[in-house]
């Protein structure tokens, strides 16, 4: 029987002499390793688990080195890189779990389910961490929404994304949407999840305890998504349409009652290790499981629960069937974990056995069909240092003088033209189809600068945020990183939190051109620093590359996901003008820096020059100031300006409170610089007026400048520059511009 | 007094009606299995949120099979107060407890947002603590919440007072027939409502207007029970 059902499948011979690991991305000299490792050439189900798992998308093969550079530990951090999701302490015995990922490729090809599986497959990796998932956000970008194509994808991957959240009732909480013509075929679509967990409860993915049951629990396996995360690991080609296959299919229901199961399962205490089956399925979190305890593992594939008929081993290993998660518990422990997935109709079927000989076997139909060492699937992937080499628009680039624009001289017509941007527009469009509310934790909605989710029970709350301009990456990838990381920060710090660590989801291009792999590297070392100085450590991410169309690769973009603590509900803070008569202030520095911002994009019709400069201690200050006078109680609102600038935050603030302004600013540079420079370490406050005295002391004191230059008033934006009339629009119609701007381009 | 909260596959609001419970009004309250097969404890059901069995059906059209709706349906014939918010509601109609259907929302889309919302009859047990014709606000989260009935029952809505919100003229956010929002059945301890009250009982959240549907039930128990004891 078993050779009927793997007769078709190559023999070891016609692997090797046809190179059929070729097309399961694995190279001449991997497969030499391979063969090393094994003391023999590999069959069909070895080659296909050792592709898989030497993929970049599960071996890091490409990005481990840069990666290094991360700073990934402190103090509060209870789990760094490596596990599921990273975990950083919040006092009382809590502890906050998040991590984000990336599922570019499957939305490119199928955006409704490549979306909703991301989506799906990143819930799993919190709650099994022994967590409960208490929020979602994510990171999306996009072509144009002119091309009739972006808009199919962008319609779907919202109702993706909005279809498993909702089921589930994780509410989605926060994120950003930009659009540039750069994702075009390749849009981008990154999920986190966040979740809250007592320090007790943490979970590991080990397979812990020789002879010791594995259980598989959830749906049955199916023949979709198998060579999902070698899909990942290439570029998308006219003929990536034929992938669908690799693409999964997210079934929340189910996923709801294996996530409810699981988690009682664990509250039990009896888990010795739990992982899921994300990315490479069942191979994956078997060899891992058993590569982190440093044991051995035998399957038996015939106990695997099978949705088709006829399914070989390669099959089975290779499926990415969604909503599976894998656990090891000691056999006395059987009958206790039985019953809880009993209850909630849950498959649950003992699998295979924890093993002392460090290798991964799997049995078939009476017959062994694999045996591949753990460490050599795990750790030995061959780590590559590719070549790089800074591209040439880099140093074209750094002739063009922004400040030589001729000068816009409508300023209100420009603003409404960077409010109607789809990048900076309301993306109500998209955050209503999300159910952000369940849960009943939801303090402050999408919409602000970050979300933030209350904690039940205590006055502390979580602020979280997802960040990345990829247009500053492109331009200078060090200052763009260093600036990604610094925007999430003043995100938090703007929601009333101090920022705590980050999840980065590196989406780039193919690694192999010199030229990606000097954007990889130099945005790492951007984003390694900002984490240093603002002492928010990377707690956990995920790499995504290849990320290429027909016109090359995407412009570079890190994704920052951060969560900050809100050590008490008093402190939120929102970026809505709140009253008649507050002090509006402006703090930092506002320098002529127009390079990759919007409305150099939107009115200049150009992505170029350098972008905005960072000072890193500069930005420290300026968050530790005015996360100390929110705390003190000093600010009413605050909002960090980016897209758009001066002009666009005053808008987004007023628009958002349903008040006017009447502000007028002092500043040397031309008008139009003055007001949509994307100048950073600026944050728009406002305070009581009997409060505005206090606030621009304490901010003097602290060492950072800050400007008077308004006043919250009536129902109408008006901005003077130097005493000219800049911007004169009734906040009403910006709204109307500002909200109408995606609904418009999507009907 | 004592509450149910119902607990079928795929429900996921069922955690936050039962905090609302306990924090408007700290009345006992517990999680009642989908497979249950007697109520007789309990003073009012809450019959919750969420996506039961995945609602890859029409929504509610498996959940109404569930042994404990059985229960469910005894207990609003013995006149014991039964609330069904958003897949609670769809549940209760597909059970026939409440008449009239939810559709697909008429701009094909799920919907979750604020609205404004028009009390209608403060003449049952969910809103005796409203004023008539007071304006609430109360958020929605659905993609399945556009009322419908056939002119024959709206005329009996109307003539029995079964209309008991709706949403606030020209903000009608489903294709809902007369903004239909909530209807109790003819004896009125049977509501359904797709706006969450359960998600409006805290001002940090947004609005506490949600409050007075859990302290409208405790008023009117307490008032049947007095009433009870005293005859």
């Amino acid at each position: 029987m078993a050779q009927q059902l793997t007769a078709k499948e190559p023999t070891p011979e016609q692997i090797a002499d046809q190179q059929i690991y070729k097309q399961m991305g694995v190279t001449d000299n991997e497969y030499e390793l391979i063969c090393g490792f094994l003391g023999r050439q590999p069959n069909y189900t070895e080659i296909g688990v050792f592709s898989v798992m030497w993929s970049e998308h599960c071996s890091y093969k490409n990005s481990k080195n840069v990666l290094r550079r991360f700073p990934t530990s402190g103090p509060k951090v209870l789990m760094g890189p490596g596990e599921g999701a990273g975990i950083v302490d919040i006092g009382d015995n809590q502890a906050v779990v998040f991590k984000i990922e990336s599922h570019n490729h499957p939305s490119a090809i199928e955006p409704y389910q490549g979306a909703a599986t991301g989506v799906g497959g990143i819930i799993r990796d919190i709650f099994s961490m022994g967590a409960r998932p208490v929020a979602l956000l994510n990171s999306l970008r996009f072509g144009r929404l002119q091309n009739e194509r972006v808009r199919y994808l962008f319609e779907h991957v919202v109702s993706g994304i909005a279809g498993y959240g909702n089921c589930i009732g994780i509410p989605t909480v926060a994120g950003e949407v930009m659009f540039d013509e750069s994702y075009e075929g390749n849009p981008l679509v990154n999920a986190m999840c966040v979740g809250l967990i007592d320090h007790d409860k943490i979970q590991r993915g080990v397979a812990k305890g020789v002879g010791n049951p594995v259980f598989y629990v959830g749906p049955a396996t199916g023949r979709d998504g198998i060579h999902g995360a070698t899909f990942a690991s290439e570029e998308l080609t006219e003929e990536s349409e034929a992938k669908r296959p690799a693409v999964q299919v997210g079934d929340p229901f189910m996923e709801k009652l294996v996530m409810e199961a699981c988690l009682e399962l664990i509250d039990t205490g009896i888990v010795l290790g739990i992982q899921d089956m994300g990315a490479a399925g069942l191979t994956c979190s078997s060899a891992e499981m058993a590569s982190k305890a440093g044991n051995g593992l035998e399957l038996y594939l015939d106990e695997v629960p099978q949705r088709e008929e006829g399914m070989t081993p390669y099959e089975m290993m290779l499926s990415e069937s969604q909503e599976r998660m894998l656990f090891v518990v000691e056999p006395k422990d059987e009958a206790q974990a039985r019953e809880i997935f009993e209850r909630w109709g849950i498959i649950c079927a003992k699998v295979g056995k924890v093993t002392d000989d460090g290798r991964l076997r799997l049995f078939h139909q009476g017959e062994q069909v694999a045996d591949m060492p753990v460490t050599a699937l795990v750790d030995e992937c061959p780590v590559y240092d590719k070549p790089s080499k800074e591209p040439a628009y880099y140093g074209e680039n750094a002739k063009i003088d922004t400040a030589a624009y001729p000068e816009v001289k409508d300023l209100t017509g420009a603003l409404k033209q960077v409010l109607a941007s789809p990048t900076v527009a309301s993306k109500e469009w998209v955050y209503n189809q999300y159910d952000y509310m369940v849960r009943t934790s939801t303090a402050v909605q999408p919409g602000s600068d970050a979300a933030v989710v209350t904690i039940h029970g205590t006055r502390k709350a979580l602020a979280m945020t997802t960040d990345c301009n990829g247009r500053y990456v492109y331009l200078d990838p060090e200052v763009g990183g260093r600036i990604a990381v610094a925007e999430a920060a003043r995100n938090i710090v703007c929601s009333g939190a101090e920022p705590l660590a980050i999840t980065d989801n590196l989406n780039f291009g193919n690694p192999e051109k010199p030229e990606v792999f000097w954007q990889i590297e130099k945005s790492v070392d951007g984003m390694a620093e900002a984490c240093r100085e603002l002492d928010t450590p990377v707690i956990g991410g995920n790499v995504s590359l290849y990320n290429e169309n027909a016109k090359g690769a995407i412009y570079p973009t890190p994704v920052v996901g951060m969560v900050g603590l809100v050590h008490d509900v008093d402190h939120i803070t929102t970026q809505s003008f709140k009253s008649e008569g507050d002090r509006i202030i402006l703090v930092g520095n506002t320098k002529a820096e127009l390079g990759g911002s919007e409305l150099q994009y939107v009115v200049h019709g150009v992505t170029e020059g350098r972008p905005p400069t960072l000072d890193l201690a500069g930005e420290k200050k300026l968050l530790d100031a005015v996360l100390g006078a929110i705390q003190k109680g000093y600010v009413a609102s605050a909002h960090d300006l980016s897209e758009g600038g001066l002009a666009a935050a005053l808008a987004e603030s007023a628009i958002s409170g349903k008040l006017g302004a009447q502000v007028n600013v002092q500043s040397d540079l031309r008008p139009d610089i003055a007001l949509f420079s994307e100048s950073q370490s600026r944050i728009l406050l406002t305070a009581k007026p009997e409060q505005a005295e206090t606030l621009n002391k304490w901010l003097a004191e602290q060492g950072v400048v800050s400007a008077e230059i308004g006043i919250v008033k009536g129902t109408e934006l008006n901005i003077q520059v130097n005493g000219q009339p800049a911007v004169q629009a009734p906040v009403e119609q910006l709204e109307k511009v500002w909200k109408d701007a995606i609904p418009c381009l999507m009907n | 007094m004592k509450f149910a909260v119902i607990v079928f596959p795929g429900s996921n609001c069922d955690i936050d009606c039962y905090k609302a419970v306990e924090d408007t009004i700290g009345q006992k309250v517990d999680y009642v299995w989908h497979t249950a097969t007697d109520l007789s404890d309990y003073d009012c059901i809450l019959v919750p949120g969420g996506f039961s069995y995945g609602d890859y059906l029409r929504c509610g059209a498996i959940a109404r099979f569930a042994p404990v709706m059985n229960e469910v349906r005894k207990a609003a014939d013995a006149g014991k107060y039964v609330l069904g918010i958003c897949n609670g509601f769809q549940i209760l109609t597909e059970a026939g407890l409440l008449p009239g259907a939810l559709l697909r929302n008429n701009g094909m889309k799920f919907r979750c947002h604020a609205t404004e919302l028009e009390v209608v009859s403060n003449n049952t047990a969910f809103t005796n603590q409203y004023a008539l014709g007071e304006s609430i606000n109360i958020p929605i989260a659905h993609g399945e919440g556009n009322y419908y009935c056939d002119d024959a029952t709206l005329a009996e809505l109307k003539a029995n007072n079964q209309i008991v919100f709706r949403y606030a003229a020209g903000a009608n956010p489903n294709g809902s027939v007369e903004d239909i929002a909530g209807v109790s059945n003819k004896q009125g301890n049977v509501v359904g409502m797709m706006p969450h009250p359960e998600r409006a009982v805290d001002q940090l959240l947004g609005s506490e207007d949600g409050k007075r549907m859990f302290t409208s039930i405790l008023n009117a128990w307490r008032e049947q029970h007095g009433a009870a004891i005293n005859s």
